[in-house]
């Protein structure tokens, strides 16, 4: 019996041949993640096994983006906790206010994650770099320690789904409507603990955003990972950013899934996940009328460049509806130069949108938009738990940067097709 | 490695805020942990646990948060093993990297009581059922996850 793509590189890892569904195993890391939520409890962990020294300055990173620019005292006392220890150990890939990113969006910008390559990271979005053909996953601070400690961690290697992906997606739809769509169809547990493999002939019709925003996804799935067969996009991708060797896994013929589903992208409609739970999703033309009070185009799922630019072309020469407060956060410093080299962000502004320095903000209700009681959202993140951007009565709808950018113009949950 | 004890059963998608509600995380005290174990769902598991207890559920058991607070009030509570159908991956984890023994076995899960005598092997995943009269096969642990949780964890484990 063949393996899956993720138990290919989870094997090579091991320095095994072969390994199973099921099987426990220690594996070699690429990169151990942390961000200024998580890594100071892997620091302290750290200290207290007795650590002193990492096992790879330049296989660890820090990303500074969750309550940053520090949002108060404590986020303040966070980031420098971080910041010292990473002088201290010579961290080599610490990233703070100026030149950080939200770390999902920055680690794929930066070259630090190749095809292939196994990453672990404290923040349950870490499964995004699976867009590159990477085994990436989530994991607790504890793990992060450890990781640090001794460049190693242990698996239990997962079973997969298959996704065979066919045609080409419409005009305004995106792979954030693709993957809406999937956990709609499969629930939030429905990939529990396993791999979604992404693969098939219409791969080639995903941009690498669209692949980044589908795999980061996976998660909202249960999943494990998410993982993308590698093809000529994600090389002409990496060819600038990876100066090292990689190594492209492909699934073995033969390899055992334990469910395929065939998805035609052409079939595919703009997707909206109503409160509370990714998985309520409606199609676009079954939403009814849902007034709304604040965008939010941004986050480590839909921050990057092709979603700023679709936003763009729809609120270019329009203005955001009176009563909605449209917030629009480019992920990284060099998405936000690049779209004010393209005149993105004076688009924004003339149409009344607040644009930030990249931070996860109002993603996970931290700062820079939290929402009162009562109030609602439309945000191009990834989750709409009770609460999640501000007050427990308020609600979040995760849709794609289109629909976020058309639903600002009308003041409702709106279609491309009303506005333009 | 051995485990004997009496089943405490629980259903589906136990989940890290009934294990332990989040309005006792503001400490990671043990003991103060172990005194509101499944406070949500039993709130007579505290009296009757003894040392060595187990824990039997179905599905999806620790989904949730990633709160390591979970795993560690329920070792600490005196409980010596927690069987499954199966768990979310991040309770699992938490579970391995702070000593408390878990089990994936769905014919278990579906065939233990509440109240039975289980005793479990971890050497060979074997988990018998006194009551009952009845094995069933779990997969064991490789030996690197028994030196994590001998140790007490799995920074314990690393310790020079
Ligand atoms: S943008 Fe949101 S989901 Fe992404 S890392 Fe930040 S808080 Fe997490």
């Amino acid at each position: 019996m063949g393996m899956t793509m993720t138990q290919k590189i989870l094997a090579a890892h091991a320095g095994l041949e072969k390994v199973e569904a099921g099987q426990l195993i220690k594996c070699k890391l690429d990169m151990v993640l942390g961000n200024d939520v998580t890594t100071p409890v892997a620091i302290k962990e750290f200290q207290k096994a007795g650590f002193n020294t990492v096992f790879d300055k330049t296989k660890i990173s820090m990303v500074m983006d969750h309550f940053t620019p520090n949002k108060d005292i404590k986020a303040a006392g966070q980031c420098k906790l971080c910041r010292d220890f990473a002088n201290e150990k010579g961290i080599v890939n610490y990233f703070d206010v100026g030149d950080m990113g939200i770390e999902h969006a920055l680690l794929p910008e930066k070259g630090l994650v190749a095809p292939g390559e196994l990453v672990i990271g404290a923040d349950s979005h870490t499964c995004t770099y699976g867009a590159l053909g990477a085994f990436s996953t989530g994991v607790g601070s504890t793990d992060m320690a450890a990781g640090m400690a001794t460049g190693e961690a242990w698996f239990k290697v997962p079973s997969a789904i298959k996704f065979n992906i066919t045609g080409k997606l419409n005009e305004w739809v995106s792979g954030k409507d693709v993957i809406l769509h999937i956990i709609g169809m499969i629930g939030v547990d429905g990939a529990l603990y396993k791999s979604m493999e992404f693969v098939g002939d219409g791969i080639k019709n995903l941009s690498m955003d669209d692949r980044l925003a589908m795999a980061n996804m996976a998660i909202e799935a249960g999943a494990k990972n998410g993982i993308f067969i590698v093809d000529e996009i994600t090389k002409a991708y990496v060819s600038d950013k990876v100066n090292r060797e990689y190594k492209v896994y492909e699934p073995d013929a033969d390899a055992k899934y334990d469910a395929v589903y065939d998805i035609d992208l052409s079939k595919i409609k703009s997707t909206v996940a109503f409160p509370h739970l990714p998985e309520n999703t409606r199609t676009i033309d079954e939403v009814g009328e849902v007034k709304i009070d604040q965008v939010v185009i941004g986050s480590c799922t839909n921050g990057r460049m092709e979603d700023l630019q679709v936003a763009a072309k729809i609120l270019k020469g329009k203005h955001v509806a009176k009563n909605v407060r449209c917030i629009v956060i480019p992920a990284t410093q060099k998405i936000y130069m690049q779209a004010m080299k393209e005149g993105l962000l004076e688009i924004f502004i003339n149409a009344g949108c607040a644009v930030s320095t990249p931070t996860c903000g109002p993603c996970l209700g931290g700062h820079m938009g939290i929402l009162a009681a009562g109030e609602r959202a439309v945000a191009t993140t990834n989750r709409n738990f009770v609460g999640r951007m501000g007050h427990p009565e308020s609600e979040v709808y995760l849709a794609s940067p289109a629909i976020a950018a058309a639903s600002a113009i009308t003041g409702k949950i709106s279609d491309v097709s009303e506005v333009l | 490695m051995k485990a004997f004890g009496t089943v405490h059963k629980y259903g589906d998608n136990v989940d890290t805020d009934v294990i332990i509600p989040a309005r006792y995380l503001n400490t990671t005290d043990h003991k103060e942990l172990a005194a509101h174990c499944m406070e949500d769902i039993d709130p007579d598991f505290v009296k009757k646990v003894k040392e060595g207890d187990i824990i039997v559920a179905n599905m999806n058991f620790g989904c949730g948060s990633s709160r390591e607070h979970a795993p560690i009030a329920i070792k600490a509570s005196g409980i010596s093993c927690v069987i499954a159908s199966t768990f979310a991956r991040i309770f699992y984890r938490n579970a391995i990297n702070t000593a408390l023994p878990i089990l994936e076995c769905d014919e278990a899960a579906k065939k233990i009581d509440d109240g039975d005598q289980v005793e479990i092997d971890f050497d060979t995943g074997v988990i018998t059922n006194k009551t009952k009269n009845e094995t069933y096969q779990a997969q064991p642990f490789p030996e690197f996850i028994k030196e994590i949780i001998n140790a007490g964890g799995l920074l314990n484990s690393l310790k020079k």
